[in-house]
């Protein structure tokens, strides 16, 4: 059963996102959050460092592309370097030069992740190591103590991440589990005034316990909350839905952060249903395969087509390597050993997920955006009938009917 | 393109190259070393980290090794392989080989040069060498030629002379093709010297090519591990000797910084820059120091520092000697040692380089540990700066008659 909300340690949490302009029609929000590292307009999306790395992009680099705030993770960062090397280098900040901000997960997808390697308990996570074999547990205090250490600005609960495909008993558990983990984490969050602790809303793909773990949840006050258990194997016709549900349980005045999404189709769908975050591996891991984003989807560059196309990814794209590179260097580049080759690539595809949310929120304080959306559906698919299905749906149940 | 020697002190060339590129105002100095790059791209650096470098030399080199097999896409292309790769502005030089990635022996003919790419082995006779070099149209090519008399442990004599007639014979039809092709009239052949150990045949490989109208001269066939270098120092000598002064002269597979000396004292002007690029491939940061008239508190605190380094090197590395996994020197420091985990001071104090300004020796540590490919790019940022530095100190020895000390610092640190 859920907790009796815990409150004692946590003043009214403050305020960090002020609303600029709402879609009349759909729920999309525009907005900025005020964090300690500097404003961050939202929609925003964030892309993924790891290790304290943005891959092989210096923070100059990322930073000249406009990107104010990025992930770490604290599974990673907690085995290496360890949370007291990063507090001796005056927090992630510090060790990794960003000056921008940065948002730490728990550790908690890892339980799905790496699931061979964890084993889930009251207490918290166990997992094993897979560079030693040492045993480490991850519990809420744990993560929450290794996140202050890090001092990054947005910091997530430690939640039961079970993934979408479980069914049964082991969802529900789950999702109770999160709600007590929730208030340990609240607990003992030693520095709220300088990070700000994210919920995770959990229930997999069922409305029922769903909507009881909003509840529950939204009876904290924390600064922001995440829509979390989703963009796994579930169908999109069931993700959209537990999308959807999230958003219209969760306050107006508080960020929503949707973990794990990138694809463009689903970033412009989830902003459409109200989501204001988003992050995901997909934009700078498919770089390093060698394919390259694009309004129209993504070009896979190694391919012998590119060979002799003299033509930059994107003519429309200003980034560092649309302005200076041709595919065909690039597929010359990709087939060779030098890194540099996914580097290029990493950059473009992080300028064209920046562009893109930039360009949906312009929409969005032009009041514009549904015929930003049918133009953006149009030049991905072409035909409003060769959307997907469940965009479609998505759309036309916030009011956005395409074609 | 005129070379003209500012002064020539106990053998060494210092200087400057003029009317250089395709609009004749370029200028490089010498003694110099070319930008290294794999497939047309420095290694691990997009054009924005590349200019971050300070000191980035005028002059890259282009390997055919890397290119040849993109010899259709370039020549539809059209613009020239400057263009194509995204440094219109940079003098290139195309040498056949990749001077880390040693290439199999065995498949010189009389007529024909073989080199390696990803694809495989790409045989160019003169016709096709040319074809390929049309397409390029770089400022400077290494001419075909037969480098193989070095290449087993006994040099013959027969073999020595063999590559110098086949070289000989294939400048000689390489130039007539360049006399017929218009887009190649702003390109310079650089004309190779071979001729193994035997010292007649370098003699002769000298004399007669210095014959023909080459832009410069490529010193082929004296690289290897720093013991065969040593060897064939005086041969050096003798062979340079031979040369005109005012054509600059290359050296390829030498890039150690106390090889490098050596080299000029004998006459090279240029060198290619994949010492820094070996070093960062095995992890390691470049600290030898190049300040050979330091303050005195400086020279102090520096040679406590570089002492205690010293000292910890592992002396004797044993590892395979694949290309780039030779020997740690004692130039440089592994940053995936234990004791940089916790070191918080930049890779080289004073260091104005994109990384010793903006990170640590721990940080690149964690990098290292953690196999990012961030690693990569910070030390290539850092070793190419510090070795350009090391090339400019060169000159500013030269200036100052100070080269002496300069060398005695390199060597001091070269154990």
């Amino acid at each position: 059963m859920a907790a009796a909300a815990s409150q004692t340690s946590l003043e009214s949490a403050p305020r960090i996102m002020r609303l600029v302009a709402e879609c009349s029609r759909s729920r999309a929000r525009a907005g900025e959050l005020r964090l300690p590292h500097g404003p961050v307009a939202t929609p925003v999306f964030m892309p993924v460092g790891t290790q304290a790395t943005m891959k092989g992009v210096t923070a100059e680099q990322l930073d000249a592309l406009g990107c104010r705030i990025c992930l770490g993770n604290t599974y990673h960062l907690g085995l290496r370097p360890g949370p007291e090397l990063i507090q001796k280098a005056q927090g992630l900040h510090g060790f990794m030069n960003w000056p921008h901000n940065l948002l730490t997960d728990s550790g908690g997808f890892q339980m799905v992740s790496l699931v061979s390697l964890s084993e889930v308990t009251e207490e918290g996570v166990r997992f094993r190591s897979p560079y030693d074999g040492d045993e480490t547990l991850l519990s809420p205090e744990r993560s929450v103590e290794i996140q202050n250490a890090l001092g990054s600005d947005i910091i997530m609960q430690l939640d039961d991440v079970v993934s979408s495909t479980v069914t049964g008993p082991r969802v529900e558990e789950a999702m109770y589990r999160s709600i007590r983990w929730l208030d340990r984490c609240i607990a003992a969050h030693r520095r709220p005034d300088k990070q700000n602790l994210f919920a995770i809303i959990q229930g997999g793909l069922d409305a029922d316990l769903r909507a009881t773990c909003l509840e529950e949840m939204t009876k904290r006050d924390v600064p922001g909350f995440a829509i979390g258990g989703l963009s796994g194997g579930e169908s999109k016709g069931e993700f959209w839905r537990m999308v959807a549900l999230s958003t219209s349980r969760l306050p107006k005045d508080k960020p929503r952060y949707l973990m794990g999404v990138g694809y463009a189709t689903d970033l412009v769908v989830c902003v459409a249903l109200g989501c204001d975050m988003f992050d995901c591996v997909f934009p700078t891991r498919t770089a390093r395969f060698g394919s390259a984003l694009v309004p129209t989807g993504n070009l896979q560059l190694k391919k012998k087509q590119y060979e002799k196309d003299f033509r930059p990814i994107d003519p429309e794209c200003d980034c560092p390597t649309c302005q200076k590179h041709s595919r065909a260097f690039l597929h010359t580049l990709l087939h060779s050993d030098n890194t540099a080759a996914l580097h290029h690539l990493t950059i473009h595809n992080i300028a064209y997920q920046l562009r893109l949310m930039s360009a949906v929120r312009a929409s969005i304080v032009e009041k514009r955006f549904p015929a930003f959306v049918r133009d953006f559906m149009n030049t991905m698919y072409g035909d409003p009938t060769l959307c997907p299905t469940w965009a479609t749906e998505a759309l036309a149940s916030v009011g956005i009917t395409l074609g | 393109m005129k070379l003209n020697l500012t002064k020539v002190v106990n053998g060494c060339r210092l200087g400057k190259i003029k009317n250089l590129g395709k609009t004749g105002d370029r200028t490089m100095d010498i003694p110099g070393c070319l930008l290294y790059t794999k497939a047309g791209s420095a290694p691990h650096l997009t054009h924005h980290t590349l200019h971050k470098i300070h000191g980035v030399p005028a002059m890259a080199q282009l390997t055919l090794s890397s290119l040849a097999e993109h010899h259709e896409v370039l020549a539809e292309y059209k613009e020239g392989v400057g263009k194509f790769i995204g440094m219109p502005e940079s003098l290139l030089y195309c040498s056949l080989h990749d001077p880390v990635s040693p290439c199999p022996a065995g498949y010189v003919t009389n007529k024909s040069v073989s080199v390696w790419g990803v694809g495989g082995r790409v045989e160019m006779t003169a016709s096709k060498f040319m074809a390929i070099q049309q397409a390029l149209q770089p400022d400077w090519f290494q001419c075909i030629s037969d480098g193989e008399a070095t290449c087993n442990e006994a040099t013959s004599v027969k073999r020595a002379r063999k590559s110098v007639d086949r070289s000989l014979l294939f400048l000689d039809n390489c130039l007539k093709l360049q006399e017929e092709s218009e887009v190649l009239q702003k390109s310079s052949i650089i004309g190779v010297i071979e001729g193994g150990d035997v010292t007649e045949e370098r003699l002769r490989s000298a004399r007669e090519t210095a014959k023909r109208p080459v832009g410069g001269f490529l010193l082929d066939g004296f690289q290897g591990n720093p013991a065969t270098l040593e060897t064939r120092l005086h041969l050096l000598s003798s062979v340079t000797a031979e040369l005109p002064e005012d054509k600059p002269r290359l050296i390829c597979g030498v890039s150690r910084p106390d090889e490098v000396l050596e080299c000029i004292e004998r006459g090279v002007d240029l060198f290619e820059s994949f010492f820094p690029y070996q070093v960062t491939e095995r992890g390691c940061a470049l600290t030898f120091s190049f300040d050979y008239q330091p303050n005195p508190e400086e020279t102090l605190l520096q040679q406590n520092g570089t002492q205690e380094e010293i000292k910890y090197v592992d002396q004797t590395k044993k590892s395979k000697t694949t290309s780039c996994n030779q020997e740690m020197t004692s130039f440089e420091i592994n940053l995936k040692e234990k004791k940089y985990q916790e070191d918080f001071s930049p890779l080289v104090r004073g260091c104005s380089c994109y990384c010793c300004k903006n990170h640590t020796r721990a940080y690149i540590h964690h990098l290292l540990v953690t196999n990012e490919l961030l690693a990569g790019v910070l030390l290539m940022m850092h070793n190419f700066e510090h070795y350009f530095g090391f090339f400019h100190s060169i000159r500013e020895a030269l200036k100052s008659d100070r080269l002496a000390q300069l060398k005695d610092l390199i060597c001091r640190q070269a154990s």
